[in-house]
C-alpha cells in the first residue's frame, strides 16, 4: 500500500504546526520521520492516520483520500502503534489484541475461531503468546509496545503508522521491535528520535523542523552532520559502522568540538 | 506436537473456559433474578405464601394474555381461584408493578453508570454523582409546575427528564474537558457544582409555585422512591430500558475500544465523534426516563458496574448483560430493605442507595487518587 501526503498544513490559531508537507512512500518501503521535539512529526502523523483533518492538502492511500473514506475503512487498511495508556479500566492481554478484529467486524458479528487464531499467531511473532490472559496494565513499557504491535497485526492493515514506537524503552527493546516491523513487509512510516537506529532500519527518512521539510532521502543522503547540525543543533560525527554497513552517528558534546576546532 | 500448537491451544481453551463461565453465571444470575421477584414480592408487613403469589402471578399474566390476544382461555389451563380480593389487589397491582420497577430501574442505572464510565474513561461516573440526575429532575419538576413539554401529552415528564438529563450531561461534559482530554478531577468538581445547581433549581421552582401538590412530588424526585407504582408506569421504562441496552451491547466493541482511548477507537474504525453523540443520547435517554419514574436513585450507576468488572472483566459484551442483571436484582433487594427494616416507616430507596453508595464512592475515590500517587 502507498501513502501519498500532498502539500499538507495544519495550524491551530494561525500558528502552522504542519507547514506545506510533502511525502510518499513506496509498497514495502520503511520510512522514518525524524526531527526534534515539537517538529510536528506527530501533528503530521495524526493528519496522516485521519485523526486531525488538515487545512490544506491531502492525504491519499492508494489514491484513495483518507477523508473520503470512514473510519471503519481508513482502520481496514492502516494500523496505527502509539503511546497508549489505558487509565484504570483493565483489559487482559488477549483483548487488546483482539480489538484489532474490530475494523473488520460488523454489528452482529461474533468472534470466530480465525479471529482466535490470529491473535495467538500475532503474540507469537511478538514474542508474547505466554502473557495472553496477563493484565495489560501490569506489562512493562517494551511489552506494551509488543501487545500494541500485535494488535497491529491481527488488524491485517497494509499499512503501518508508529509514533515513537522506541521511546522510554530499553535498548533490547527498541532493537527488538524495530527489527520486527522491519520483517513484517508491510510499507511502514515511522517518528522516530534516534538517528542511529533510523540510520539502521529506515529505507528513506524525512526531516521536519518546525512543522515543515528541510530534507528527504535515504539515511546516508540525509544524515549529515550539517543537517544535523542545522536542525538538531548538536555536533556530530558521521561514519559507515564496519560491522553493519550502515551508518552511526556520534554525538560531539561543545566543549570537544571547541577543543578540535 | 509442536509448542506453537500447544500454546495455541491454551489460549483458546482459556477463552472457550471465559466463555462457559459467564453463561454460566448469567443462569445463576437468572435464577437468582426469579427469586428475588419472588421475595420482593412475598417479604412484607402483610405476609402472603409464596404459592399464592405465583397463582395469582400466573393467572393474572394469562388474562392479560388472552385480552391482548383476544383468544378465550381454554378451560383446562384455568387456575383456580383459592386467594381474596385483597390478596389479588396486593400482589397484582401494588407489590408486583412495584418490583418490576425496582428491577427495570436497577438495571436501567447500573447500564447508564457503565456507559457512562466508558465516555469519560472514569470509573467515578455515575449520573446521581454526575448531576445528571438532579438535570432530569428539573426537567421532570418543570413539566409539573409550568406544564412544559405539553405536546409529549403523557409522556411529557419523561421527555422533560430526557431533556434536562442531555442538558446536564452536556454541561458537565464540556466543564471537565481541557485541550479535549477529560481530567477526572475537573469531571468530579464539575459534576458536584451541576447537581447543587439543579438541585437548587428544582427547589426554586417547587417553592415558588403555586401549586401546593408539587412540594410533596419533587420530594419524591429528590429522595428516590419505587412507591405507588402501577402497570402503566412500567411500559416506558422497559422499552428505553430494552433498546437502549440492545444498542448498546451491539456497539460493545466500540465501547471497548473507547475504554481504552479516543485515538484508539479512532484508529480502530470507530468514528468517536458520531459515537459519542450516540450515547450522550442513549445515557439521557435511560436516566430521564429512570429518573421520571423513581426519581433520583443515587449510586447504583457507581456500584454495579464495579462489582461487575470484578467478576467477569473489562469487556462490555460481558459487562452490559451481567449488569443488567446484577442491577435489577440489587435495587429489588435494597427496596425490600426499605420497606421492612423499619416498617411501617417506609424509607425511600434512594435513603439507601445513598448510605452505601456514598462510604464506597469515597472509598474508589481513594484507590484512585492513591494509584495516581496522590495527585
Amino acid at each position: 500500500m502507498q501513502l501519498q501526503v500532498d502539500n499538507v498544513s495544519w495550524s491551530v490559531d494561525a500558528q502552522k504546526i504542519v507547514d506545506s508537507v510533502t511525502l510518499s512512500t513506496a509498497e514495502g518501503e520503511f520510512v522514518g520521520l525524524l526531527g526534534p521535539n515539537g517538529s510536528g512529526k506527530s501533528s503530521l502523523l495524526r493528519t496522516i492516520y485521519r485523526l486531525l483533518k488538515p487545512q490544506a492538502g491531502h492525504i491519499l492511500l492508494d489514491e484513495c483520500n483518507v477523508w473520503h473514506l470512514s473510519a471503519r475503512e481508513v482502520a481496514q487498511r492502516m494500523a496505527v502503534v502509539m503511546q497508549e495508556r489505558t487509565g484504570e479500566f483493565d483489559f487482559s492481554v488477549f483483548e487488546i489484541v483482539l480489538m484489532g478484529r474490530n475494523p473488520h467486524k460488523k454489528m452482529f458479528d461474533r468472534d470466530t475461531e480465525q479471529d482466535f487464531q490470529l491473535v495467538q499467531e500475532a503474540l507469537q511473532r511478538v514474542h508474547m503468546e505466554s502473557f495472553a490472559q496477563r493484565s495489560f496494565l501490569t506489562l512493562s513499557g517494551g511489552e506494551k509496545q509488543r501487545v500494541l504491535i500485535a494488535r497491529a497485526l491481527v488488524q491485517q492493515a497494509r499499512f503501518l503508522v508508529l509514533d515513537e514506537p522506541t521511546n522510554h524503552l530499553d535498548i533490547h527493546y527498541q532493537l527488538s521491535i524495530l527489527e520486527l516491523v522491519k520483517h513484517l513487509g508491510v510499507t511502514t512510516i515511522a517518528a522516530l528520535h534516534d538517528l542511529n537506529l533510523a540510520a539502521y532500519y529506515c529505507d528513506r527518512l524525512y526531516v521536519l523542523k518546525q512543522g515543515g521539510l528541510v530534507a528527504a532521502g535515504t539515511p546516508a543522503q540525509v544524515l549529515q552532520p550539517d543537517l544535523i547540525r542545522t536542525v538538531y543543533g548538536v555536533w556530530s560525527e558521521v561514519k559507515l559502522h564496519p560491522l553493519t554497513g550502515k551508518l552511526t552517528i556520534t554525538f560531539l558534546p561543545e566543549s570537544s568540538v571547541a577543543r578540535v576546532g | 506436537m509442536t509448542t506453537s500448537t500447544i500454546t495455541s491451544h491454551t489460549t483458546l481453551t482459556s477463552s472457550r473456559t471465559e466463555q462457559r463461565r459467564f453463561w454460566l453465571l448469567l443462569v445463576g444470575l437468572t435464577v437468582l433474578l426469579l427469586l428475588s421477584v419472588t421475595m420482593g414480592v412475598t417479604l412484607s408487613p402483610v405476609a402472603i405464601p409464596v404459592g399464592t403469589v405465583w397463582r395469582i402471578v400466573t393467572a393474572q399474566s394469562l388474562r392479560v394474555l388472552a385480552d391482548l390476544t383476544t383468544l378465550p382461555l381454554p378451560e383446562w389451563i384455568r387456575i383456580e381461584e383459592t386467594w381474596s380480593t385483597a390478596q389479588l389487589n396486593i400482589v397484582w397491582l401494588i407489590r408486583f408493578p412495584r418490583v418490576l420497577l425496582g428491577l427495570f430501574v436497577g438495571a436501567g442505572l447500573a447500564v447508564v453508570g457503565v456507559t457512562m464510565q466508558a465516555l469519560v474513561r472514569n470509573p467515578l461516573a455515575d449520573p446521581y454523582i454526575l448531576g445528571i440526575s438532579s438535570g432530569a429532575s428539573v426537567g421532570a419538576v418543570s413539566v409539573l409546575a409550568f406544564g412544559a413539554f405539553a405536546f409529549a401529552g403523557v409522556y411529557a415528564l419523561s421527555f422533560g427528564a430526557f431533556f434536562g438529563a442531555l442538558l446536564s450531561f452536556f454541561i458537565v461534559f464540556m466543564m471537565a474537558q481541557r485541550h479535549g482530554r477529560i481530567l477526572p478531577t475537573r469531571l468530579v468538581l464539575s459534576g458536584v457544582a451541576v447537581a447543587y445547581f439543579f438541585s437548587g433549581l428544582s427547589s426554586f421552582i417547587t417553592l415558588t409555585s403555586d401549586n401546593r401538590e408539587l412540594a410533596r412530588a419533587v420530594l419524591a424526585w429528590l429522595l428516590g422512591s419505587l412507591a405507588g407504582t402501577d402497570w402503566t408506569e412500567l411500559v416506558l421504562p422497559v422499552i428505553v430500558l430494552t433498546v437502549g441496552s440492545l444498542a448498546l451491547t451491539l456497539q460493545a466493541r466500540s465501547l471497548n475500544a473507547l475504554l481504552v482511548g479516543d485515538e484508539t477507537a479512532a484508529t480502530l474504525g470507530v468514528d468517536t465523534t458520531r459515537f459519542r453523540r450516540q450515547l450522550f443520547v442513549t445515557v439521557s435517554l435511560i436516566t430521564g426516563t429512570m429518573v421520571a419514574v423513581s426519581g433520583a436513585i443515587g449510586f447504583i450507576g457507581l456500584i454495579i458496574p464495579h462489582v461487575v468488572r470484578l467478576l467477569v472483566g473489562t469487556d462490555h459484551r460481558r459487562v452490559l448483560p451481567i449488569a443488567i442483571f446484577v442491577g435489577g436484582i440489587f435495587l429489588i433487594w435494597v427496596d425490600i430493605i426499605a420497606r421492612t427494616a423499619f416498617a411501617p416507616t417506609e424509607l425511600p430507596v434512594g435513603v439507601i442507595t445513598s448510605l452505601l453508595g456514598g462510604p464506597f464512592f469515597l472509598w474508589m475515590l481513594n484507590q484512585q487518587l492513591t494509584n495516581r500517587g496522590g495527585a
